[in-house]
């Protein structure tokens, strides 16, 4: 014991006379080890303690308070209490001992036993002993996070305080100047208020002390190592203002005072703060300003100059009124929302009547903001607006001022729709709806486009209304929109109408399917009159028809009982394209496919939906599809849009769609139907079963026939888009089946899918020896197709390696190495190097019809980074070793590859790569060109200084391409010349005079988009250095 | 403008802006040749802005394309604007944003005349001479506060 206490006087010593900080930390541990208490440690500290030299009692205090720090969790109550009187005592000393003195009680009341009343004791000494703001920054700091420690701990102490400690606080901070204190110091207002502390008569003292700060001006230095942000103050502050209605009297007239100050940022605090504080008020707290306030929110929205501060005082308008709606009335009380409201109308409603409609949007968006805020302001509104609103649109004649009305009575009701709750009161419109209905209906009747894109808003909203249209003005909606669906020809009134018709079908199914639907059927399955001597613009018109009921058929359908309607007409669309029985293009099928597409991707995934695309759909659609390759192969008369490659690349979407989307337990079946037809010819599941039996769609056909080989994509959007929990069926047996048509048919699309598709299931397939044996087996073969330059089948087999490639990078699989490993050394293949160049993109750029997550493959994130990292090193090497007419390859591949990475990344590894590029810009492939263009142009905005160097070399190669013979490269080098212009000037500037020179030129270009771009850079270059200019 | 000074015509009518030229097939088509036409033109100079609003020639109606003729094959452009009040003092420095506008925008072949609508200002034909003396056009792009202005006529909005 003798030994520790000498242990305890030497490090004493060491750190109060040697000076050494370090000797706190050991003597910390010493502490902890039970070495010495703390209280040895106090009697060894005597003698410096005692000394006369203040410097020497501070440097005491401060040890102590420093083994404080380390381990206020060990002390015994006793020893807390015995410390406590001892700092309490010490504030009393010399100015110097405070600093540690403050230091120790912080951490003093970071203990957990601290006895009773030793709180508010050490509080009150230290209201009494200290003036808080004459301390030092970090002083205050140490008085506000004790305030905050004690608070945590000891709430109901410091309640029986009372108000003595909100006026210790408010006399402690008044004054504070530093942010982070003061982010401390709003902590602490902030908890005295939202946790019941009594306010007592302090509470206009509080706000004056924080209100003070408000609004908040507050820049950070650069480089701010606190990190302090004026976002942070200001959500703070505003916490302590909006915290108590017992502000509101005070904090009220404060507002309405700085909404008159000319700095932006202060208005919006402002209303910011408005909106939040009468959250927590009753109408009584704010009826006395109500007048000043609606004249400072009135004046922001009317002569507003930013959107954010109108927006802020319409929201802070809503808040208000909301509150007033709130509040309980009593007997004697007048309804202060009334009168509220009456000052809003007022001063708005007469500017929706003024003839020139100046200031009929700021008003209108004042009225709304109070009508969304609750049902009984917006009937009070809208019975007041409403009636002059609907008289202005039938006295006004033109258009213009129709549409706006027509606009601001959409904007009314879809404010009311906001507010409106889920009890069933009846529509605020009720008592106008037959007005409402018939402006309308009689804008839709209107020849002005965009009056009747408005009217089909104001529809959409009035339908969206719970309970207010009658089922009859529904129909004569319908009839409507259906009018305008086969007349109107503008593109952007029968957008509005198809989304109109969504709309309603979403509320109103059973009238759709009954109206809407057999119209637009009847209307599709009319041929265009007098076919043979009818005019091109008359069968354009037809086909335009066409178009937009595909388009609404697919937009109603969201309802699966609409899609059990709908999707009959789609299917008959296309049995009668192939029967031939009605004439539709090519064009027409193909959007018929689309639509049935987007219905899959957009009906709600039921039961009945799902038994529909299933059981119906896909079965219909192999079914024609089948029944097409089968003609197309016999029949020597026209042949069936069916076999087109745009048809059934329009069919697999639909297919994998429904796949990867509705009811997996459905797609099973689906799945294993769509196998057993393919491999064994199984078409019992199809409609108008008069098939031959034993189809061997899988093997090669007779007479190498395409028509029945390429139906192998239907397969592909069945299979490759199962949910990963969904197994396919003879997997093996499959993927051999896939392999053996991928490497020896001839047509393009069968082995093209065929490889897609094995390389889909090749991604999903587990992990383990038997992929990896299936890996090798495929290469082997591949390689040695590719390996025998007089093979037939090279392609097909070059094909089938890039998909599985692809299939494999996405995964991460391992074997992917090998692969690219081969690809790269076909870049010097005399035949395939240019596709092995054009096979990096593909390996890059995302699929969209396999191989994506839509199809629930198994891609990981950043593959393009990591196979970019991976092998740019590869590519250059490869690229200096080449024989010169093997380089454009690799930069072909390399320009691929950097095309499809990431703009950020691009912009960070571009420098590397850049000599590689200028290169790609001056070898003669235009493709080539076009995709170095587009990498480069992204990382003209921010230039690296390694391109800054090189500019001299750039501007050469990109003025030689403005002569080039293909005009998007024209066009790519010209915007790129354009980006330039903004570029540091002083290193642009020698080059303007001859890249002003050089432009002249293409401003006489034969094509318009040529000479757009060149005019624009030659504008941009003309600025550059020119007064007034940049 | 130097803050404080009254605008001419503070409050104007604001006309609707025309939608981009739709892009047609035949001008994707490389091999077809596509002549400078009327609403070519009108692209070049609708987008100027106003010297004293922030609005464009387009939204004053200063500029309208059926005041725009050109003929290709003879290589001459014609433009008539129209000031938006009779005693517009910034008539003429309109007239020589889209003149200067032009002159960067079409090749050297182009004969430019840009004039006043007739009968639309009190002095129009003090103007219109400015306007078409290539000396005087010249002479006035050599003063500096003048290109400025007019650069920032031309200067694309950053909105």
């Amino acid at each position: 014991m003798a030994a520790d206490s000498t242990l305890a006087l030497s490090l004493v010593e060491e750190f109060v006379s040697g000076l050494q900080d370090s000797k706190a930390k050991d003597a910390a541990k010493g502490v902890k080890d039970g070495k010495f208490t703390v209280l040895q440690l106090v009697e060894a500290l005597g003698s410096s303690l005692t000394s006369s030299q203040p410097h020497t009692r501070a440097r005491g205090v401060l040890l102590l308070s420093e083994v404080l720090q380390e381990c206020y969790g060990e002390l015994t109550e006793r020893e807390v209490e015995v410390l406590i009187a001892f700092y309490e005592n010490r504030l009393k000393d010399h100015y110097v001992v405070t600093p540690p003195v403050l230091k120790g009680l912080k951490e003093l009341t970071k203990c957990t036993n601290l006895p009773p009343g030793s709180a508010v004791s050490m509080l009150r000494s230290v209201f009494q002993d200290i003036h808080v703001q004459s301390l030092m920054l970090s002083e205050r700091a140490c008085v506000y996070s004790m305030l905050i420690n004690i608070m945590e701990t000891r709430e109901a102490e410091l309640k029986g305080l009372g108000a003595d400690f909100v006026f210790g606080f408010v006399q402690s901070m008044d004054g504070e100047r530093d942010p982070r204190n003061l982010l401390l110091a709003f902590q602490i207002a902030k908890n005295l208020i939202h946790r019941g502390y009594d306010l007592g008569k302090f509470t206009e003292e509080l706000f004056e002390v924080t209100s003070c700060y408000f609004p908040i001006d507050f820049s950070p230095p650069p480089n701010d190592p606190h990190g302090i942000t004026r976002e942070e103050l200001v959500q703070a502050l505003r916490a302590v203002l909006t915290g108590t209605p017992k502000f509101a009297e005070f904090l009220l007239p404060l507002l309405i005072e700085k909404l008159d100050s000319d700095v932006q940022s202060a208005k919006l605090d402002s209303l910011q703060t408005l909106a939040a504080c009468v959250s927590q008020y009753e109408h009584k707290h704010v009826a006395e300003f109500l007048q000043g306030l609606w004249t400072a929110v009135r004046r922001e929205v009317f002569q507003t100059s930013s959107e954010r501060i109108e927006s802020a005082g319409l929201a802070a308008l809503t808040a208000l009124t909301s509150c007033l709606s709130r509040s309980v009335l009593s007997s004697d009380s007048e309804d202060s929302l009334s009168t509220f409201l009456d000052f809003i109308l007022t001063d708005c409603k007469h500017h929706l009547c003024e003839p020139d409609l100046k200031l009929v949007w700021p008003s209108a968006k004042l009225l709304q903001a109070a009508c969304s805020a609750s049902t009984r302001a917006s009937h009070i509104i809208t019975a007041a607006v409403m009636p002059s609103l609907l008289e202005q649109y039938n006295n006004r004649t033109q258009c213009s001022h129709r549409r706006t009305l027509l606009e601001v009575v959409q904007r009314f009701i879809h404010s009311v729709k906001n507010c409106q709750s889920s009890d069933n009161d009846e529509s605020v419109f009720l008592a106008f709806r037959e007005a409402l209905c018939s402006i309308v209906f009689s804008a839709l009747s209107e020849s002005n486009s965009s009056l009747q894109i408005t009217a089909t808003s104001v529809l959409t909203s009035l339908a969206q209304q719970a309970g207010l249209l009658l089922e009859s003005d529904i129909e004569l909606a319908l009839d409507h929109l259906t009018r305008l669906l086969l007349t109107e020809e503008d593109d952007r009134v029968s957008l509005a109408v198809v989304q109109c018709a969504g709309a309603l079908a979403q509320l109103h199914p059973a009238l759709v399917i009954s109206k809407l639907i057999p119209r637009l059927k009847k209307e599709m399955f009319t041929e265009p009159m007098n076919q043979d001597q009818g005019e091109a613009s008359e069968l354009h018109s037809h086909h335009a028809v066409r178009q937009r009921c595909l388009s609404a058929l697919a937009a109603v359908s969201i309802q699966p009982s609409v899609v059990q309607e709908s999707t009959p007409v789609l299917l008959e669309v296309l049995r009668s394209a192939h029967t031939g029985d009605v004439s539709f293009s090519v064009d027409e099928v193909v959007l018929t496919c689309r639509s049935l597409q987007r219905i899959a991707e957009q009906v709600q995934d039921t039961e009945e939906a799902g038994r529909c695309f299933h059981n119906v759909v896909i079965p219909r659609l192999l079914s024609l599809a089948l029944q097409a390759g089968l003609q197309g192969e016999g029949s020597s008369g026209a042949p069936s849009p069916l076999v087109e490659e745009v048809v059934l690349s329009a069919m697999v979407p639909v297919i994998s769609t429904s796949c990867s989307r509705l009811q997996p337990t459905l797609v099973g079946q689906t799945a294993s139907r769509a196998v057993s037809l393919f491999l064994d010819g199984d078409v019992s599941f199809l409609p108008d079963n008069s098939f031959p039996s034993h189809m061997q769609l899988l093997k090669k056909q007779e007479g190498d026939s395409w028509s029945l080989s390429q139906l192998v994509c239907l397969l592909m959007g069945s299979v490759c888009s199962l949910p990963r929990s969904v197994e396919v069926p003879q997997i093996d047996k499959l993927l051999s089946a896939l392999e053996e048509m991928s490497c020896t048919c001839s047509h393009p699309l069968s082995y093209t899918s065929a490889a897609k598709c094995f390389a889909g299931l090749v991604n999903k397939k587990p992990q383990g020896d038997s992929l990896d044996s299936l890996i090798q087996r495929t290469m082997t073969r591949v390689c040695s197709e590719l390996d025998s330059p007089s093979s037939s089948v090279r392609t097909q087999a070059f094909t089938l390696m890039i998909w599985v490639s692809k299939a494999l990078l996405l995964r991460y699989h391992p074997l992917f190495t090998t692969l690219t490993d081969k690809l790269f050394s076909l870049l010097d293949d005399a035949g395939l190097g240019p596709m092995a160049a054009d096979g990096f993109s593909l390996l890059m750029s995302d699929s969209t019809d396999v191989l994506n997550r839509a199809c629930h493959a198994d891609v990981r994130i950043m593959y393009r980074q990591r196979f970019f990292s991976e092998n740019s090193a590869k590519l250059v090497q490869g690229f200096n070793a080449a024989p010169q007419e093997k380089k454009p390859n690799y930069l072909k591949a390399l320009s691929n590859i950097v095309n499809k990475l990431p703009k950020q990344v691009q912009v960070t590894e571009l420098p590397a790569l850049l000599s590689l590029l200028l290169e790609a810009l001056s070898c003669p492939d235009q493709d080539i060109h076009l995709s170095t263009l587009s990498c480069l142009e992204p990382v003209l905005v921010n230039p690296p200084q390694v391109l800054i160097q090189q500019l001299e070399a750039l501007i050469n190669r990109l003025l030689a391409l403005i002569c080039s013979p293909a005009m998007s490269v024209r066009i790519a080098s010209l915007s790129c010349i354009s980006a330039l212009s903004y570029f540091p000037v002083h290193e642009v500037l020698p080059f303007r005079a001859r890249v002003l020179r050089a432009l002249a030129k293409p401003l006489d270009d034969k094509k318009r988009l040529v000479r757009r771009e060149a005019v624009q850079a030659r504008g941009e270059w003309f600025l550059l250095g020119s007064p007034g200019g940049r | 403008m130097s803050e404080g000074t009254r605008l001419e015509n503070a409050n104007p009518v604001i006309f609707q802006r025309s939608g981009d030229r739709v892009q047609t097939a035949s001008e994707e088509d490389e091999d077809v040749h596509d002549p400078i036409d009327d609403r070519e033109i009108f692209d070049l100079i609708r987008s100027i802005n106003d010297p004293e609003h922030p609005l464009s020639l387009e939204e004053l109606n200063v500029v309208e394309q059926l005041r725009v003729k050109v003929n290709d094959a003879e290589s001459t452009v014609g433009v008539e604007f129209t000031p938006t009040i009779p005693h517009c003092s910034m008539a003429t420095l309109i007239g020589l944003s889209i003149k200067v506008k032009l002159l960067r925008s079409l090749p050297d072949r182009f004969k430019i005349d840009v004039c006043i609508t007739p009968g639309t200002h009190a002095s129009e034909e003090a103007v219109n001479k400015q306007l078409a003396d290539k000396e005087r056009v010249a002479a006035a792009l050599e003063n500096a506060s003048l290109l400025e202005v007019v650069n920032q006529c031309l200067s694309t909005r950053s909105i």
